[in-house]
């Protein structure tokens, strides 16, 4: 039998059975949960309910082989969905993925029931159900992590805009990349953390980058080069990197000195200045 | 430690002297000696503390404070200092009032120009103290005396 | 009187300033420094502030005095250590020292005058 009359025949059983196959389900399902309140069992059997609807068409038209196609378009999206409303009540991604992974459970009793005059077509429907659950079950999770990935780049964001990012590039050497606009009070707090870093890592050298600040005004200029004075005296020496041609231009007007100041057109050429410094290179392997 | 524990009185009335509503407790000291600039150091910095002001507005007030008490002594002929708590219902802040009987200056504008030159010259660093506080005023006459009053909020 | 300790590392002067010092004890340093350096025909001078949360601008001018005295003698002078609430505060009140060279810590101050008298 070809893989499409097995497909055919199993989705033909999963809508024939439906009804029980769910019930198994969710009596599993119910039995290995620990959320026993009324609201969550009904979402539970709603879940259900949603999935085993859409399993039997997505299985005809779309084979075993992949869940990519359009075929399994709807199922996806519902999973996505259900996945999202089980992590906004704090299921794990595990639990999301048991969700799926339990159903074969319920599926491999109907299809024994039903094919146990067919051992061979038993054998390939149970390997064939199996394998398609696992890439579903998978799927939850990949979609999990989506999210997560996506609330921890926002939190990033946010972090960047409150914290002071001193980085240490290499030994001896640390980076302080400013992103966004500067005010006076935040360039202060920015340049006394990185001065307190300056001691605590013991760096030489301190390179500025500003490739990610728009503009520069009278008082952050001020402030940029006192730090560099502060640092030059506590025995570390700056380097700006990053100035861009509008930033250069509101220095020079606002006749800030930048002569003993090195400066860099990006952060790879004043990290290279600064190796030179420490007294390391980079070689590239023949 | 010489000298005695109780301030000798200035006889400059400086309105910068008078009492103020603001002011919650003072403490008068001596500036007469070496000793007496570093008691002061070690008093301002204690009420920074209290004041809960960051290391680095603790530095600035206290380095300001150094300056200003070594003008008393050396062209101020030595005088006194008043520390006063102040506030003002909303923040708490530290008010130094440094006075003397000195020959006073002549030329404030020039004295709050930058005193520090690079061949060692004994400028007086009005500026510099000043860049260090939030609030600055200065008081002088000649022939009478001089009075410099500094404030530090905590923000 | 009391006067700071100053100690000889080979043709190196190292001095640690640990107390709070007043105008005449920072003198009393600027005079005992130059006759060592010549006493011990010193190469090098290394001055430790890390443990001073104070630097004004009679102890400033003292320390730029004394390396320019050293470098008559031919020495050079390094300092070592200033904590970032002092550095912001000399900054902000105009004094920068020049003249005077620079390091985080003893250690690099050492590799600093290793590398200029050779």
């Amino acid at each position: 039998m070809t893989t499409n009359d097995n497909a055919r025949r199993i989705s033909a059983l999963i809508q024939q059975h439906q009804a029980e196959i769910g019930a198994d389900w969710i009596a599993n399902l119910e039995s290995m949960s620990f959320r026993s309140d009324s609201a969550s069992q009904e979402q539970l059997r709603r879940h259900c309910r949603q999935f085993l609807v859409l399993l039997p068409d997505a299985t005809l038209t779309g084979g075993f082989d992949s869940i990519e196609g359009r075929a399994w378009d709807e199922v996806r999206d519902q999973l996505t969905e259900i996945s999202g409303q089980r992590a906004k009540q704090g299921s794990t991604p595990s639990e999301t993925a048991t969700f799926v992974f339990s159903l074969k459970q319920s599926l491999f009793t109907s299809l024994r029931q039903t094919l146990a005059g067919e051992p061979e077509l038993l054998a390939e429907a149970l390997w064939n159900v199996s394998t398609l659950l696992d890439k579903l079950g998978l799927f939850t999770i990949e979609v999990f992590q989506k999210s997560r990935d996506q609330i921890i780049v926002r939190q990033q964001q946010e972090l960047l805009e409150l914290s002071t990012p001193v980085v240490k590039l290499w030994t001896d050497i640390l980076a302080l990349p400013l992103i966004g606009t500067l005010d006076s009070a935040r360039t202060q707090v920015v340049m006394e953390s990185l001065l307190e870093k300056i001691v605590e890592t013991g760096a030489a050298i301190a390179i500025i980058d500003i490739t990610g600040v728009p503009t520069v005004d009278t008082l952050v200029a001020q402030h940029l080069m006192k730090t560099i004075a502060a640092a030059r005296l506590m025995g570390a020496d700056c380097i700006i990197s990053g100035i861009r041609p509008q930033i250069a231009q509101t220095i020079v007007h606002l006749g800030v000195n930048l002569d003993d100041v090195v400066t860099k057109a990006t952060l790879a050429d004043a990290f290279i200045v600064a190796l030179a410094r420490v007294g390391s290179t980079i070689s590239r392997k023949a | 430690m010489n000298g005695a524990s109780s301030a000798d009185p200035v006889r400059f009335a400086s309105p910068l002297l008078e009492a103020s509503r603001l002011v919650r407790a003072s403490q008068t000291l001596p500036l007469h000696t070496d000793e007496h600039v570093v008691a002061v150091r070690r008093i301002v910095r204690e009420h920074a503390l209290e004041l809960k002001l960051s290391l680095v507005e603790q530095t600035k007030l206290v380095t300001a404070a150094s300056e200003l008490a070594r003008n008393t002594i050396k062209y101020g002929g030595g005088g006194m200092v008043v520390a006063q708590q102040l506030t003002d219902g909303v923040r708490n802040g530290l008010r130094l009032v440094f006075a003397d009987d000195g020959p006073g200056i002549a030329d404030i504008a020039q004295a709050l120009r930058d005193g520090f030159t690079s061949g060692g010259g004994l400028g007086l660093g009005l500026g510099g103290a000043k860049r260090l506080v939030d609030e600055f005023d200065i008081d002088s006459r000649s022939g009478e005396g001089t009075a410099v009053a500094i404030v530090k909020w905590k923000k | 009187m009391d006067r700071i300790p100053i100690l000889r590392i080979g043709d190196l002067l190292l001095v640690t300033i640990q107390v709070d010092m007043h105008d005449r004890l920072a003198m009393t340093l600027q005079d005992d420094l130059t006759e060592r350096i010549v006493k011990d025909q010193a190469k090098g001078v290394l001055i430790d502030i890390s443990a001073l949360d104070l630097v004004d601008s009679f102890i400033g001018r003292m320390i730029s005095n004394t390396a320019a005295m050293a470098r008559v003698l031919d020495a050079q002078t390094v300092l070592v250590g200033m904590q970032p609430a002092v550095a912001i505060t000399l900054v902000e009140l105009g004094l920068t020292l020049p003249g005077v060279k620079t390091a985080l810590n003893v250690e690099k101050g050492m590799l600093l005058l290793g590398k200029s008298y050779q």
